[in-house]
């Protein structure tokens, strides 16, 4: 949990100050900064629309397929300028997102899409054949719903084929976009807990997009709270979890007990004021 | 035997064989379909242009030289030479793996995540360039091609069923040629896309191109790659058809007739292709010959395989092999 913190101080990605715009019109990010430690858990929290995706989408510069472009700033991994590069020069540097809403490839078995995973790489096929076996030992479902056809699987199958199929091509940090989307509680808790174990185990870093606030502050280790393309809040998850404008505002708890609706009005004055 | 019956067995064989030309256009369509989803108008021109430029290149004939010789009032037709056709084949493969990436690079790059009517529209407008270019590189007259194909009837089958029903078959060498190669060509195109690593790569690009990109596949090189792919397939299908009808601009009709083989076949599957093109192929042979001819005065070739597809589009809309269309509740 939090506790074991951030173990080393090397930030393998920086993000300076970014400012995204789609279709040279809409400004999305309005200047989002954060570094990921190697080793960690990273949460990027906030509602639907905050910036998450588009952040995580700037980094392994899948925006451009979108018409989206960084415009300032800059977004560094291991020190190198990384924005300028093709999303698969990233992936070959060991950065992987897994996006939101899973993309599995429908029509391909579970086994095929992980194998597209290790696309970039030049390893022989002994190599390949072991770390699909590290993919079923990480993900049991998996391994028995392998000649399915991903598009038939559910929704948690095909959020852990999207996890294998990134583990594949042996990244480094992978970027995790709202794993949570559309899961029962307690898959929800069952992923969170095996990407926990990656990271642990294998050493993975991650960086995870996640509106589940409450989860996603157990897992991580460190978090930033997006709202309107900002980051308002950054800080260590346990601190976070315990500062009560993140509790009012994202877990719904309150030191003053249950709330009315007749009190909304002081949770928007309050709301502005954080943005 | 009664003699319709013979008859209508061998019209059913070049039904068959003629469905077989029909499927290797179809597959050309399939091919860029399935990776990217531009349901390409111009491959019957693709076929055209690359009969056009086999030709070209085996004659010896000069590139543009219309356009060369009204600009400068030359008057140079030929380099004078002949290329063997192994080797002409092989340098009209090179023209058309540049055309699909020029294609790639200057049209269809710019589109992604387009709707598919306007990549629809693209290759509408590609179509009517390719011909036009066609036309100006080599020259807008009927050309034969013979790239040494065996063509004429068949003496054996003449012979042996000459023998078995006392009536002689017709079937043309060619088609038989054409039967083979196309048959070779899906068992290829099929272990490519199931088995390798760049056809898995493939399938990927065709069923999301965004995660496609996640994991770093590159599209441009997937899309240039189908390109060729269905270049190849043009250039197959432009040298049956051009051998057996001549280099003129009516081969790129032909592409016309892969649209029912498409419907009834699916867009998506290659073996539907095959499948497709041969039903085509025999069902309108055999209703010509069994109902069209004598009692609706004939001409329904025409429009045979066009009500079939209706049919099917409305019974079973992927067509017969076409990818599910998966839904989950």
């Amino acid at each position: 949990m939090a506790e074991a913190a951030v173990e080393t101080e090397e930030n393998l990605l920086e993000v300076n100050n970014i400012e995204v715009i789609y279709n040279h019109v809409i400004l999305v990010l309005k200047g989002v900064s954060l570094s990921v430690p190697k080793g960690g858990i990273t949460a990027l929290l906030g509602g639907n629309g905050a910036g998450k995706t588009t952040t995580l989408k700037a980094i392994s510069n899948l925006l451009r397929s979108e018409r989206g472009e960084v415009t300032k700033g800059n977004i560094r991994y291991r020190g190198e300028r990384v924005q300028d590069l093709v999303p698969s020069d990233l992936v070959k540097k060991g950065v992987i997102q897994v996006m939101e809403g899973r993309h599995c490839f429908e029509h391909l078995t579970v086994e095929e899409n992980l194998l597209t995973g290790a696309y970039t790489r030049g390893s022989t096929k002994a190599e390949i054949e072991k770390d699909l076996d590290l993919v079923y030992e990480y993900f049991p479902r998996l391994k028995e719903r392998r000649k399915s056809q991903a598009g038939y699987t559910s929704g948690g199958e095909q959020q852990m084929c999207a996890i294998g199929r990134a583990l594949m091509s042996r990244p480094e940090t992978i970027l995790l976009d709202e794993p949570s989307m559309g899961l029962a509680p307690q898959l929800v808790e069952q992923i969170f807990g095996i990407v926990k174990s990656l990271n642990e185990e294998e050493g993975y870093t991650f960086l995870l997009a996640e509106q589940n606030t409450n989860v996603a502050l157990r897992f991580a280790h460190y978090g930033y709270i997006l709202e309107n393309g900002r980051v308002v809040m950054d800080g260590p998850a346990k601190e976070l979890r315990e500062n009560p404008d993140v509790k009012e505002f994202y877990l719904g708890m309150s030191d003053e007990g249950r709330k009315s609706f007749r009190e909304v009005r002081s949770y928007r004055r309050r709301k502005r004021w954080l943005s | 035997m009664p003699e319709q019956f013979i008859w209508g067995i061998e019209v059913f064989l070049n039904g068959l064989m003629a469905g077989v030309l029909y499927a290797l256009v179809a597959l050309g369509f399939v091919l860029i379909y399935k990776a990217s989803g531009i349901f390409n108008y111009a491959q019957g021109v693709m076929a055209l242009f690359a009969a056009l430029t086999l030709v070209g290149i085996m004659e010896g004939q000069v590139p543009f030289s219309h356009l060369i010789n009204a600009t400068f009032g030359t008057e140079i037709h030929h380099f004078g030479w002949h290329v063997p056709a192994f080797a002409a084949i092989l340098l009209t493969m090179v023209v058309m793996i540049a055309l699909a990436w020029v294609v790639n690079t200057l049209i269809f790059k710019h589109l992604v995540n387009q709707e598919p009517i306007i990549l629809f529209m693209a290759t509408i407008g590609l179509a009517y360039f390719l011909e036009g270019f066609g036309d100006m590189m080599w020259g807008s007259d009927i050309k034969t091609l013979n790239v040494g194909l065996p063509q004429g009837i068949n003496p054996v089958i003449d012979e042996v069923t000459y023998n078995i029903f006392d009536y002689g078959f017709f079937i043309d060498n060619l088609d038989i040629v054409a039967t083979v190669i196309a048959a070779a060509l899906v068992f290829t195109l099929i272990v490519f896309a199931q088995y390798t690593k760049q056809g898995r790569a493939m399938r990927a690009v065709a069923d999301d191109h965004q995660a496609a990109l996640s994991v770093g596949i590159s599209l441009n090189f997937i899309w240039v790659m189908v390109w060729s792919l269905a270049g190849f397939v043009a250039l197959v299908a432009g040298i049956m058809w051009g051998t057996k009808s001549g280099v003129q601009f009516s081969l790129s009709l032909i592409a016309l007739k892969a649209l029912p083989v498409l419907m009834l076949g699916g867009f998506t599957s290659i073996p539907g292709a095959i499948v497709g093109g041969l039903l085509i192929g025999v069902g309108e042979k055999l209703f010509e010959f069994a109902i069209g001819a004598p009692y609706l005065g004939g001409a329904t070739e025409i429009w045979f395989a066009y009500v079939l597809a209706l049919i099917f589009l409305v019974f079973r809309p992927q067509g017969l092999f076409g990818e599910k269309i998966i839904e989950r509740v």
